[in-house]
């Protein structure tokens, strides 16, 4: 029986290392269709594009988008517009876990917080980030203040839900256990309940990543001038600059996919998935 | 003077259907180094009666002393293992779980790290130290466990059902390494089963408990010789004569 | 009949306890919200802000009423409402079809599965200023947005779905008999419902949350997100709030009547989900 244990547990801690050929050649074969469609997508685009049936400005072709993305990349305008929008969306983004986080974990501890802030929490919930814009515009003027507002607003909640809800449901078995070998609260906290939330805490800084990613780019569109994507994007609307428009969209796409691959992709395999707690994290 | 006295032990707490007599008035001995198993059908209390001696619940009449001390609250003269797999925390190698209670009295790393692969060593799974809890089998975590609850060295071992979740041909296995654990530590151990083949097979001593209320019926020693043969006819004798406290023997055994 | 006359002080008794605790939970619910209005009516009145940018609750609720009862609100709320609905519409269609075709047929899947990939994590929003170029000003492009920025979860989450249908569950209804036909609409469907149903919640809160900001770039005659942004103009701050408890009123209704009553008749009766 012992073999067998051991056989079964062997072949598990293969498969974070090795993948086996057979899973290898259905990726390869992924890769393959999905370039030869995107490639058809991409030739329907240019096809219809060159007919002239729409104007050059509105519908660029595929050499002019690339070489309006090659300018702007190598005079470092869209470098600086990515800082700008990375500065905003970062900043946000870490207002929101210094607070979304010990106020999840202090809701999830103690009733009293939770009966005050949770009814604040659900009522704000639903109100869309981009609603605020024109009120804090009014208070906060245009620029980096308000977008990183914004930003803040957006990615808050889900923090504080996700934090709140991960506490809540960490297994009261590991608290027994630790308790019984003599861990004391200050350790309880930080060696048993931190890390049983941690599936938790980390879906809930993805999602809270992609709510301030759409704010950001959202807020910039009218409460930021002169830098930001997405400032970069609506100003092109009103010169007519189609091309300018795609290139900008293409980078806020590749920074959004870079940061939810490699950013969130790589602290969860580092920790949940490293300790095969990604079901709970699901749920 | 008796490691661990059970002195009129009663647990009551309320449903809506009224007040219901977990425990009632349990009352027995234990001498160190003993191996004492409850057993009783589920709702007799053996669980709960387990908890309250491990410190996770308070009981409403009579009390409980270790080593002369009252028990009051979860402490470190007690290792518990549960039948839960998940009580391994995730998060930890099987050797960082078996540190655990080390690191919380404050040890070294390097020392506790040494202490913890030793009781690795006792439950056969040192090659596995490394490994993180989901990539070992259901037996492999309850070994990890118990080399857990042995490590910070505790007065008592407290397990309530650890192999219940286990398949009949590893339970064997693992009867056999705990009798073996317990041989080579001599620690005291209280054991929660509802398996009266595996009372017979470990235990020292066998406390029966009947539900409704619950309440100790029988103590019944076992002087059989070990190691145990589960089918030599004294090994049989005894499963029955268990049985029939427990209301469940044939007619004819009767 | 003694049991019965028995039995019903008790009752009244119960269900008196009942509507304490209930007046209890309200209270506790509001205390919050109480709390957060005398800071905001202090603030407001010592006029730290200018009474213009920071209006005192009284002028944001006057303003309310009086946009209410004008018919000017209902009006601006009915048209988003109108919006967001047959956005949702066309996204929940095409949604559902694209992704049960994708998870049933490998070749809709190799077509349509890099696409969808690489044009959802896009943020929504920043498709706005290309179809306001290609579709002009108004309502066409605003319904269109709607529709496709929300039609990506519910993409992704039917495919799951359908993908996640149990193997023997399959079986045991080819077993019985099922032809494709009945396997798909009596099997596959309800196995999948609840990621659907997952999938369409999503999706509204998208619409919702790009609808109301596309209504301010569109230049919509109508609708609140309109309403707030030009409010701004004028300084109407007492405006803006009004449309904004609007607006977080819609979106809580959203949630609790729509979707938390239809997860409740089906994958929660069934126990694919606890509630």
């Amino acid at each position: 029986m012992t073999m067998i244990a051991q056989t079964g547990a062997n072949t598990g801690l293969q498969d974070g290392k090795t993948p086996d050929p057979a899973k290898r050649a259905a990726s390869w074969r992924a890769i393959r269709r999905a370039a030869i469609t995107i490639g058809l997508a991409l030739a329907t685009y240019e096809l219809i594009a060159r007919t002239g049936s729409f104007p050059r400005a509105l519908l660029p072709t595929i050499p002019m988008i690339v070489r309006t993305l090659f300018a702007m990349l190598l005079d470092g305008s869209m470098l600086m517009h990515s800082m700008y929008t990375l500065y905003r969306v970062l900043f946000g983004f870490f207002l929101a876990m210094v607070v979304g986080i010990p106020l999840g974990i202090l809701m999830a501890r103690f009733r009293r917080v939770e009966q005050f802030f949770l009814p604040l929490v659900s009522a704000l919930m639903p109100i869309p980030s981009f609603a605020l814009v024109p009120l804090f515009m009014l208070w906060f003027g245009i620029g980096n203040l308000t977008t990183i507002i914004i930003v803040f607003y957006a990615a808050t909640f889900p923090m504080i839900f996700n934090t709140w809800s991960g506490v809540r449901s960490v297994n009261p078995l590991w608290l027994r256990a630790a308790g019984a070998m003599g861990a004391d609260e200050h350790k309880l906290f930080w060696k048993v309940i931190i890390p049983g939330a941690s599936p938790f805490i980390i879906t809930g800084m993805r999602q809270s990543f992609l709510r301030a990613w759409i704010a950001v780019v959202g807020a910039e569109m009218i409460a930021a001038s002169n830098w930001g994507l997405g400032w970069v994007i609506f100003d092109a609307k009103e010169f007519l600059n189609a091309d300018i428009m795609l290139a900008s969209l293409a980078v806020i796409g590749f920074i959004g996919f870079a940061f939810e691959r490699l950013v969130f992709g790589s602290l969860e395999r580092g920790t949940v998935m490293r300790w095969g707690m990604m079901r709970s994290a699901k749920s | 003077m008796p490691l661990i006295e059970v002195d009129d032990v009663s647990l009551a707490y309320d449903t809506p259907a009224g007040r219901v007599q977990g425990v009632l008035g349990a009352t027995f001995n234990m001498e160190e180094s003993e191996f004492l198993c409850l057993v009783g059908p589920s709702g007799c209390g053996k669980s709960t009666l387990l908890n309250i001696i491990a410190g996770f619940l308070t009981p409403t009449g009579g009390e409980i002393r270790i080593g002369g001390k009252k028990v009051s609250g979860h402490g470190m003269d007690r290792g518990v293992v549960f039948q839960d797999f998940a009580q391994l925390f995730p998060w930890r190698t099987a050797l960082g779980n078996v540190a655990f209670g080390l690191e919380m009295k404050g040890m070294g790393k390097e020392e506790r790290e040494e202490i913890a692969l030793q009781q690795l060593k006792l439950v056969k799974l040192e090659k596995f130290a490394n490994s993180y809890p989901h990539h070992l089998s259901g037996g492999m975590q309850q070994r990890v466990a118990i080399a857990r609850a042995l490590a910070y060295n505790p007065a008592v071992l407290l397990m309530d059902e650890p192999f219940a979740a286990l398949d009949a041909m590893t339970r064997d296995d693992m009867q056999r390494l705990l009798a073996d654990v317990w041989k080579t530590t001599g620690k005291t151990i209280i054991y929660v089963t509802h398996n009266v083949a595996e009372a017979v097979y470990l235990a020292d001593r066998v406390i029966v408990m009947t539900p409704h209320p619950g309440t100790v019926k029988a103590e019944i020693p076992i002087m059989l010789p070990r190691p145990r043969d589960p089918l030599s006819l004294e090994f049989l004798e005894h499963q029955k004569q268990l049985l029939n406290y427990l209301g469940q023997g044939t007619s004819k055994a009767a | 009949m003694q049991d019965a006359a028995v039995a019903t002080p008790s009752t009244s008794a119960r269900a008196g306890m009942r509507i304490g605790e209930n007046i209890r939970v309200i209270g506790r619910n509001l205390f919050p919200f109480l709390v957060v209005a005398v800071i905001w009516e202090i603030i407001a009145r010592l006029e730290v802000f200018s009474r213009r940018l920071f209006p005192t609750l009284e002028e944001i609720f006057s303003s309310l009423y009086r946009l209410t009862v004008a018919g000017i609100l209902p009006m601006h709320a009915f048209e988003t409402v109108l919006r967001l609905l047959s956005g949702f519409a066309i996204a929940a269609v095409i949604g559902v079809t694209i992704g049960v075709l994708m998870a049933r047929s490998r070749r809709a899947e190799d077509i349509f599965l890099p696409l969808v990939s690489i044009l959802a994590p896009i943020p929504g929003l920043a498709y706005a200023p290309l179809f306001l170029l290609w579709f002009g000003l108004g309502n066409f492009p605003a319904v269109l947005l709607v529709g496709f920025v929300s039609m990506f979860p519910i993409i992704f989450n039917s495919w799951t779905g359908v993908k996640a249908v149990k193997e023997i569950w399959v079986r045991s209804a080819q077993a019985m008999g099922a032809d494709d036909k009945r396997l798909f609409r009596y099997v596959i469907l309800p196995g999948a419902l609840p990621y659907i149903l997952t999938g369409m919640r999503l999706g509204l809160a998208q619409a919702w949350r790009v609808l109301v900001a596309v209504e301010m770039l569109a230049a919509v005659p109508w609708g609140l997100g309109w309403l707030i942004f030009g409010a701004r103009e004028m300084l109407n701050t007492d405006v803006m709030m009004a449309g904004i408890l609007l607006i977080g009123v819609i979106g809580l209704l959203l949630e609790k009547l729509v979707f938390e009553k239809i997860e409740r008749y089906t994958v929660v009766r069934w126990g694919m989900i606890t509630a």
